[in-house]
């Protein structure tokens, strides 16, 4: 009689498999059709390559100076050369291979933050909306409060006091940046929370850790991921601009911002020492953008019968017009 | 009924309204064809998605996209509602002369607006009265639809006023610049059951004071069995009964139309089972050619599958089934 | 009215609270102002006598309370930095930020409303998707790379503005714009999308089918509804501006307002400064908030204030 009970339940394992499988197609079937966020996925994903690979794409070391070949311009100039094709910042340091290495730190910080600031933010928000009462009274006077701060004041003053590095950097945005995560968790608990089914998991005697895990998280996903991709574009301005104002990340480590900072000073003879990185900046930014529109609109079918709607109304106009077009202008004898 | 022109007051000829879906090309109208004569009641009954709203609504221009009216006139006083040219005439008839009510009175007033500024802007609008006129007249108007006083409500939030209240206000804004034509969508629907007796209460009144011809759309045979004098009867995006209300409901000819009477619950006949239709309604994005109704009819003939019939059986009452032919001896 | 205003001060007094004493605590017990401020050849007994100056030689605790009674008087003592008082300095350069939130924004306001509805209206047209490729250029951008393209541009290049400072109406042109083109970027694509939900309610049919004219409809009932989280949106992006965002701009084109004279005060380490100035941006964001509360009563009578 056990037999056959494990058959099944090694079809039923294999049948699941096949499933994760199925829907990664599907996505792949999604991006193809929607052109902004493919464009977006090739984008972040070569960003993320690069800054993986980032020692052994570079052509040279992002620190290493060369006094001799100061400001040197980009090769599609006389005086550049194939050596520096991005050309050399004020201390001869080959620009190509700090915007390699910059997006090390822009993916890192923004990575790091998001993980740090999420997860808080997301545990107090399960904690909030599902313990309800006075912790979540508490700790939504806490977020109220938080939120109120004027933040990028604070994390200058922090900064400034214990001093910039990628950890604090870290650390301050994750401070700064929890509050989006806690809030967005808890009114999705409480709306999944008080739908009928389960209220009749609970009734039936299921246990947090089961109702969380299997009801609760698994409808948040699909939001949280979408806020999580917006907020990672927005840790990457924030680094920047922290760098740029010289509390973020140091020298002699690269980061975009710090460049643009740097190339501030010798911008009037040599431009591409603040268009290069700041360029970079906005294409990783742009990329991520494109990612989170396309993930918005796989996710709400109601967002996507919009979109096809505003489609076919722009085509049916311009058909409308064309018809209109012909009627007023004399056949051709 | 009283001395009409011979024109009808509104009259609609084979409209033809598409929406275009991601999913495909919905044929929500497929040729409907019906008209109102002066200080008649037009009732058209069919399930959800048959097309009676989508009709209505291409008459009072309500089309949007992804929605578009394809073909067919609409004909208001022998004049055409559709034509680009006659814009001018359109905007002065809408609102004034053909005044809509919807069904969900909560969703169909500005929750940001109290109702007297939504009642006294349509007077301010298309009768060009001042703002005092306006007060007046629409407290007139409260009053006409059994609104106890009148001054305190202007000045009211619609989500300070309960169902059956809003949809009275729905009324009187319909009723402002004493139209001709009055369409209900589905009046009744979004109210209690008490409630809508007196909102058909009140219609029927109203009717019968005022002389306004009514186009009631509902999927309630006993509403317009109660109200109106003739009826269509909706399936699939086209009328496949139309007549005088009695002898529609007296003598069905379309095997729809009994089905719909035959399912009706009566309180005077005791039955174990309740009869419904058998099927569901066809999908629009490719509706079958020939008559619609075909797989779930009981008299279905090969003939039937392939082409639509459209047969008179005498004054005012068409049917669209070939049965009709055959009972007639045609 | 009267529990509601009395629950948002109370909520605004311990935001403020909060904000200082973190200030206070990260100021004093992390950082060092004596080291800062006396050269490094002083001796102990100067330092002695500048610390009891400051008052930080007494407990913690002392120091709390004073600093407190203080505040309340708001007197932050003299900036370390210009020996003057702190919060003269403040409500010197506090205008000069709020000038510029103001022309930012309000540019930002007058653009992004027409855009954003003439996209919702003609949906699939170019300026639907100008308006929407652009805005997605204009949120990617980072504000100082922005701005100092600007600078490069416009004054460098065409030689037309000028490039820093302040004084006349030409200063203000390329800062404000900086400052507005990310708001004018978020605020479009809110008001594009508001205006799409709200136009396809019902009770705007309702008001089409009323025979109201179309800029009736669309530009009073169907904007009013929309109102709010445009509304919403504004507010935020004036208090981002002034609890400190505008620091960026400022810095950028050197523009005398808060943010940039909080930056000078942290690099020369001057806490009296820096505490006025947190003070002031925590104060600021609390008023407006509740402007806000209030504002949105007045848009949405439906919401109750409590």
């Amino acid at each position: 009689m056990t037999q056959p009970r494990t058959d099944t339940l090694e079809q039923a394992l294999a049948q699941n498999r096949f499933e994760w499988w199925d829907s990664l197609q599907e996505l792949g079937r999604e991006l193809k059709r929607d052109k902004p966020g493919l464009i977006g996925v090739i984008l972040i994903t070569s960003l993320v390559l690069m800054a993986v690979f980032a020692p052994y794409i570079a052509p040279h070391d992002p620190a290493a100076q060369d006094l001799t070949a100061r400001l040197a311009p980009p090769v599609w100039y006389d005086k550049g050369t194939w050596n520096h094709i991005l050309g050399t910042d004020h201390l001869g340091r080959d620009v190509l291979s700090r915007t390699i290495h910059g997006a090390r730190v822009s993916l890192w910080v923004g990575a790091a933050v998001v993980l740090c600031a999420g997860g808080f933010g997301v545990v107090m928000g399960l904690m909030a909306g599902y313990l309800g009462g006075r912790t979540d009274a508490f700790i939504m006077r806490w977020i109220d409060t938080q939120v109120a701060f004027p933040g990028l004041l604070l994390a200058l003053i922090i900064l400034a006091v214990i001093g910039p590095s990628l950890t604090t950097v870290v650390v301050v945005l994750s401070l700064n940046g929890w509050m989006v995560y806690g809030r967005m968790t808890r009114s999705a608990v409480l709306s999944i929370r008080q739908s009928p089914y389960v209220e009749a998991a609970e009734v039936v005697g299921c246990r947090w850790p089961r109702i969380l895990f299997r009801h609760i998280l698994p409808n948040l996903t699909s939001p949280l991921l979408t806020l999580a991709i917006l907020e990672f574009a927005r840790i990457v301005l924030a680094e920047a601009a922290l760098s740029f104002l010289g509390l973020g990340i140091q020298p002699p480590a690269t980061s975009w911002g710090l460049d643009v900072a740097m190339g501030k000073n010798y911008m009037f003879m040599a431009w591409w020492l603040v268009t290069i990185p700041g360029c970079a900046i906005a294409v990783t930014v742009l990329a991520i953008n494109l990612v989170a529109s396309w993930l918005r609109l796989i996710s709400d079918p109601q967002e996507r019968e919009k979109q096809y709607a505003r489609h076919m109304a722009g085509v049916m106009r311009k058909k409308l017009h064309a018809v209109l077009e012909k009627e007023k202008t004399p056949e051709a004898p | 009924m009283t001395a009409s022109p011979n024109i009808p007051l509104l009259e609609a000829r084979d409209l033809v309204v598409n929406f275009y879906t991601r999913g495909g090309v919905v044929q929500a109208s497929r040729g409907v064809s019906f008209q109102v004569d002066y200080g008649q009641t037009l009732g058209i009954v069919g399930e959800s998605g048959s097309g009676k709203s989508v009709a209505v609504q291409a008459v009072m221009g309500l089309i949007f996209t992804p929605g578009h009216i394809e073909g067919g006139d609409i004909l208001f006083k022998g004049r055409s509602l559709l034509d680009p040219a006659g814009r001018k005439f359109v905007r002065q008839v809408r609102g004034k002369e053909i005044a809509m009510i919807f069904q969900d009175p909560m969703t169909s007033l500005n929750p940001v607006f109290t109702i007297g500024t939504q009642i006294t802007e349509v007077l301010r609008h298309h009768m060009g009265m001042t703002k005092d006129q306006a007060r007046h007249r629409a407290m007139e108007l409260l009053d006409m639809v059994d609104i106890n006083a009148p001054e305190k409500r202007l000045k009211q939030y619609p989500h300070e006023m309960s169902g059956g209240m809003r949809q009275r206000v729905m009324i009187a804004m319909a009723l402002a610049c004493e139209p001709q034509l009055i369409i209900a969508d589905e009046p009744t629907t979004a109210l209690d059951v008490t409630i809508q007796a007196q909102i058909l209460e009140l219609l029927a009144d109203l009717q019968q004071r005022l002389n306004v011809s009514v186009i009631l759309i509902t999927h309630d045979l006993g509403v317009v069995a109660q109200l109106c004098h003739r009826v269509a009867v909706m399936y699939a995006g086209r009328i496949v009964e139309v007549g005088d209300a009695d002898q529609v409901f007296a003598s069905p000819v379309h095997p729809y139309t009994k089905g719909l009477i035959r399912a009706t619950p009566r309180l005077d006949v005791v039955t174990e089972r309740m009869v419904s239709i058998d099927g569901v309604p066809p999908d629009l994005i490719s509706p079958p050619k020939g008559c619609a109704f075909f797989p779930r009819c009981d008299q279905a003939k090969k003939a039937c599958s392939r082409m639509q019939a459209l047969i008179e059986l005498g004054d005012d009452r068409h049917v669209s089934c070939w049965c009709a032919a055959k009972e007639n001896g045609r | 009215m009267g529990r509601f205003i009395y629950r948002r001060l109370v909520h605004g007094l311990i935001v403020i609270l909060g904000v200082t004493v973190i200030v206070f605590v990260v100021t004093r017990m992390v950082g060092d102002p004596v080291q800062v401020m006396l050269p490094l050849e002083s001796t102990p007994e100067q330092r002695a006598a500048f610390e009891q100056k400051l008052g930080l030689d007494r407990p913690i605790h002392i120091q709390f309370v004073e600093f407190m009674g203080n505040l309340v008087r708001l007197d932050f003592g003299e900036s370390l930095w210009q020996k003057r008082p702190a919060m003269d300095i403040v409500f010197e350069k506090l205008p000069m930020t709020i000038l510029l939130t103001a022309v930012g924004i309000g540019f930002a306001c007058v653009m992004a409303i027409p855009l954003g509805i003439i996209a919702a209206l003609r949906p699939g047209g170019w300026v639907d998707r100008v308006t929407v490729f652009g805005s997605l250029l204009g949120l990617s951008v980072p504000q100082f790379w922005l701005g100092l393209l600007f600078i490069v541009v416009f004054a460098v290049q065409f030689k037309i503005l000028p490039t820093s400072g302040t004084g006349t109406p030409s200063h203000i042109l390329l800062p404000a714009l900086t400052m507005g083109l990310p708001t004018l970027a978020r605020l479009v694509m809110l008001v594009r999308s508001s205006m799409i939900d709200e136009l396809n309610r019902q009770y705007v049919k309702t008001s089409f089918a009323k025979g109201l004219p179309f800029l009736r409809v669309v530009g009073l009932h169907a904007l009013r509804n929309a109102g709010l989280p445009i509304m919403t949106l504004v507010g935020w992006e004036v208090i981002r501006s002034l609890a400190g965002y505008s620091v960026v701009v400022e810095t950028v084109f050197a523009w005398p307002g808060i943010g940039l004279t909080a930056i000078q005060a942290i690099e020369r380490e001057d806490l009296i400064l820096i505490q006025a100035i947190v003070f002031t941006a925590a104060v600021c964001v609390v008023l407006i908030n509740i402007a806000m509360d209030f504002l949105y009563k007045l848009i949405d009578p439906r919401l109750k204030l409590t």
